[in-house]
């Protein structure tokens, strides 16, 4: 590796006058992963910022190239692990798609559940990572408290808390735990005594709020020019939401609003996932007591063939709009295959959104922009 | 009745008889250094498990609970590790500087030490300009963090020095102003003065509404120039890593980590002494029965009872808050601390003046 | 706006432009050199293609194509614009002045097919090392360190 002198050498390469140059991560509290920010600053005001990525990257979009159409889903699961239902079900759709496998009414509904559930969760970490980052600890420990009863949720349905690797192409892996309606019903109840909780100790917080407001705003232009989805868009104005746009599981059938908020600033995109959450107990609710009987998977073959051509399917993952594209040659691989992650066109807009803010705005805006590192490498 | 006072007294007469005076005088410099050293020691044990018992019920969890009974003997193996650990200085440092800064910040909070009555008659130095010399001496803390920002030769340190030089010396405004409306009211600067105004009532309650304000005034500034959460910008972990002390490890963190709690303990000290009486037990006016009731506890149980008071509020405060924005923080003090207490001031002046006060 | 009138409106602009809608989306295959101009038209009124949700590349051992997936936040219709690239010195015109997320996926593009963006602005690798050798994501890459053959 390097000696020491090298270390030496690169570290004091001078600036301009004036300028600091701050390396952020790839170990850094605030990152959340190992994200690398080369930041450039004048003072305390930030002048520059140019991501290095790649410090997790692991290929997994060559990986698939040699996994077959059942095997693929569960490398999705390591890409955006806060959502890992979701991506699965992306991957899973695009099979049905593609060979024209019809899912179950049982397991649609299912699914539909355990992504809604996935992004409260999702959303319930991300309030207390990003209220860490603007210096409050004692928030995260209320949203562990809901998160929790989520996953234990998931252990008892698929054995996994974080990972879930539940479906399979044509339906679910196995059925749902028998007691599985009423720890929903059961979560479902506290989420909304407590949730108030959060409105009291962050959302009315003075400090919480002079830190957000106007804090890296993104114009509706600049969300739809820098490809940004789910809730940054979202809270710009931008209405992005994919369960609307191309309703997919049973999405078409229940009621919900898209969330959109006008300000583009850190304090609407807190607000925006806010409301989500909101909207995700609705869904649930409408869905819990109807989940119909029979099957959880469709008939299919045991070796999966997609027929030559090009398949596309989007889904809403908690932090956006997550692509899978794959082009097959009808073989029991896929030729090749594209990951479209929310975070990394999100991320693509951190410098524009920070450039002249301070050090302390950029953590006000990398939190709200929920960026996970697995996700923007993948 | 329990008095520290009386065991000083039988100290002291009892070496004059054994030894000549200047003997006496050095065998009871040696006997304070100890104390105070052994005080220092016990206080950053108490108030880091105090710390992380009292985040744990504000966070719905336990804490601490495995070293020891309910976890008390927690900070003591976490000190043990610190000692066992390597002192690292890095290779560009400034070597002198790098670890000379820990034992300056440490020596300025032992200087505080000198004018706070512990209890009745239980002073190190009763000096006749308490209050100046606390305010002068307390202004030097920040050398030693910038000292520690700049020798580490790293730039996370230099931002979080470059940020605790502009907050301490800003915030020292209000706070020098909060402790001037009680030398105001008192008319004095000696500690036990100020102690002995306030027999009849504590000048929270006897001053009206600008002492409260005062008071209020009073914990901001210390909270910021103590460097907690919310106006922890210079050790900013989400954003600066660990600001000023980044590059320290082993025992010149550990002196860093137990200076902060000192710190916070003797502003507090302070606070409960000009504001809430110090050693002074409650007492309301002529109530002569109520007020013997309240004599019969030591007045060295009221003064660690009240000065534990504000050091709990001081950690409410941390475990609540988001943190601030540097101009946030530099505003806050500026544009509205500031004039606040200078017309403060300028009322309790008239207070003290008119003879309103109770 | 149907796939008939987008194909007219399209064909005005790029008359040598072929179309496949066997897929769930229209698909046009167009020549590199004149995506450019393309991409400003398709842009406009009334098309309106101001959202590039996915870019990447493929490759076919004979040739490279590039995939660009856009849809329109005011109508919702999409598009795919593909562009056949020669493999020995695959070349194409930046759209990251129309599609400011195009800049980091050309960047991804450029480092695992090596596919040159003109005028880009910071045309380096962003994933990779410095240093690294090969472009990953082709068929012919080998690496007997990494890789397993299954």
């Amino acid at each position: 590796m390097y000696n020491q002198t090298e270390i030496i050498k690169d570290t004091t390469e001078l600036g301009p006058e004036g300028e600091l140059v701050v390396n952020m991560g790839p170990q850094h509290p605030a990152t959340h992963g190992v994200l690398h920010l080369v930041v450039t600053l004048n003072g305390e005001t930030i002048k520059k910022i140019e991501p290095h990525l790649g410090y997790i990257h692991r290929s997994i979009e060559k990986m698939c190239e040699s996994l077959t159409y059942r095997q693929f889903i569960y490398v999705t699961s390591r890409m955006d692990y806060l959502s890992s239902h979701i991506n699965n079900t992306a991957c899973a759709l695009l099979v049905e798609k593609g060979m024209q496998i019809e899912v179950p009414e049982r397991a649609q509904y299912v699914r539909t559940i355990l992504n809604e559930l996935t992004r409260i969760a999702s959303h319930e970490l991300w309030i207390g990572a990003m209220a860490m980052d603007l210096g409050a600890f004692t928030p995260f420990f209320y949203a562990f408290r809901e998160r929790e009863m989520i996953t234990d949720i998931m252990e008892d349905t698929c054995g996994a808390r974080l990972t879930m690797n539940y479906i399979v192409p044509g339906g679910l892996m196995y059925d749902i735990h028998p007691d599985f309606q009423n720890k929903v019903k059961a979560f479902i109840k506290q989420f909304k005594e407590k949730v108030t909780e959060y409105e009291d100790l962050v959302t009315n917080n003075v400090i919480f709020q002079s830190r957000t407001k106007g804090v890296g705003i993104l114009s509706a232009e600049d969300a739809i020019s820098f490809g940004c989805t789910g809730p940054v868009a979202r809270a710009s104005g931008v209405s992005c939401d994919i369960r609307k746009i191309a309703p997919y599981d049973v999405y078409a059938k229940v009621e919900f609003d898209e969330v959109i908020e006008t300000a583009g600033d850190s304090f609407a995109r807190y607000m925006v996932r806010i409301k989500e959450m909101n909207q995700s107990i609705r869904i649930i609710e409408q869905l819990i007591d109807t989940i119909p009987e029979g099957d959880f998977v469709g008939k299919t073959k045991n070796v999966l063939k997609l027929p030559k051509g090009e398949f596309y399917q989007r889904v809403e993952t908690a932090r956006g709009d997550f692509g899978v594209y794959i082009v097959s040659e009808g073989g029991t691989t896929p030729y090749r295959i594209k990951f479209r992650s929310p975070g990394f066109s999100n991320l693509s807009a951190l410098s524009h959104m920070a450039e002249g803010s301070k050090i302390g705005d950029l953590m006000a805006t990398m939190g709200t922009l929920d960026l996970v590192i697995p996700d923007i490498d993948r | 009745m329990f008095s520290l006072e009386g065991i000083t007294t039988a100290t002291q007469d009892w070496l004059l008889i054994k030894f000549n005076p200047t003997i006496a005088l050095a065998i009871e410099c040696v006997i304070v250094i100890l104390l105070s050293i052994s005080l220092f020691a016990l206080l950053g044990l108490v108030l880091v498990l105090m710390e992380r018992k009292v985040a744990a019920r504000i966070q719905i969890r336990l804490g601490p609970n495995r070293v020891g009974p309910g976890g008390i003997f927690q900070t003591a193996a976490d000190t043990l590790k610190l000692v066992m650990k390597e002192g690292l200085t890095p290779d560009t440092a400034d070597k002198f500087l790098f670890n000379l800064a820990p034992f300056v910040v440490m020596m300025v909070a032992m200087l505080l030490l000198a004018p706070i009555a512990f209890a009745k008659n239980f002073q190190i130095w009763d000096i006749n300009i308490g209050v100046l010399y606390i305010s002068a001496i307390s202004s030097l803390s920040v050398i030693g963090i910038l000292m520690a920002g700049w020798a580490s030769n790293n730039k996370y340190s230099l931002l979080g020095a470059m940020r605790s030089g502009a907050q301490i010396v800003s915030y020292e405004l209000s706070a020098g102003f909060a402790v001037l409306t009680i030398v105001v009211l008192t008319g004095s600067l000696q500690i036990s003065e100020i102690v002995a105004a306030q027999e009849n009532g504590w000048w929270l309650f006897k001053g009206h509404i600008p002492v409260i304000i005062a008071f209020v005034l009073y914990i901001i500034a210390v909270t910021a120039e103590t460097n907690r959460a919310p106006f922890d910008l210079a050790e900013a972990e989400s954003e600066l890593t660990a600001g000023f002390h980044t590059e320290y490890s082993g025992m010149k963190f550990a002196l860093f980590f137990l200076a902060e709690y000192i710190n916070i303990f003797i502003v507090c000290a302070i606070g409960a002494t000009l504001f809430l009486g110090g050693w002074m037990p409650f007492h309301m006016g002529n109530w002569e029965s109520f007020n013997h009731i309240m004599d019969y506890i030591p007045s060295s149980i009221w003064f660690m009872g009240k000065t534990f008071f504000l050091i709990f509020l001081i950690m409410w405060f941390r475990w609540t808050f988001p943190r601030l924005r540097v101009d946030q923080l530099l505003n806050l003090e500026w544009k509205y601390l500031l004039p606040i207490s200078l017309f403060n001031l300028l009322l309790v002046t008239i207070i003290a003046i008119m003879g309103w006060h109770f | 706006m149907t796939n008939e009138e987008i194909k007219v409106y399209i064909s005005s602009h790029a008359p040598s432009v072929s179309y496949d809608e066997t897929g769930e989306w229209l698909n046009l295959t167009i020549e590199a050199a004149e995506w450019k101009d393309l991409a400003l038209a398709i842009t406009r009124s009334p098309l309106k293609m101001d959202y590039l949700f996915c870019l990447t590349c493929l490759d076919w051992k004979t040739h490279l194509t590039m995939v660009y997936h856009l849809t329109s936040t005011t109508y919702r219709h999409n598009i795919v614009v593909k562009a056949n690239l020669i493999l020995d010195k695959p070349q194409i015109e930046t759209v990251s002045e129309i599609w400011r997320t195009a800049e980091f996926h050309e960047r991804e593009v450029f480092e695992m097919f090596g596919v040159h963006f003109l005028n880009h602005p910071d045309l380096r690798k962003l994933i990779l090392e410095e240093d690294f050798k090969g472009f990953p994501l082709r068929k012919d890459f080998e690496d007997p360190i990494n890789m397993i053959k299954l």
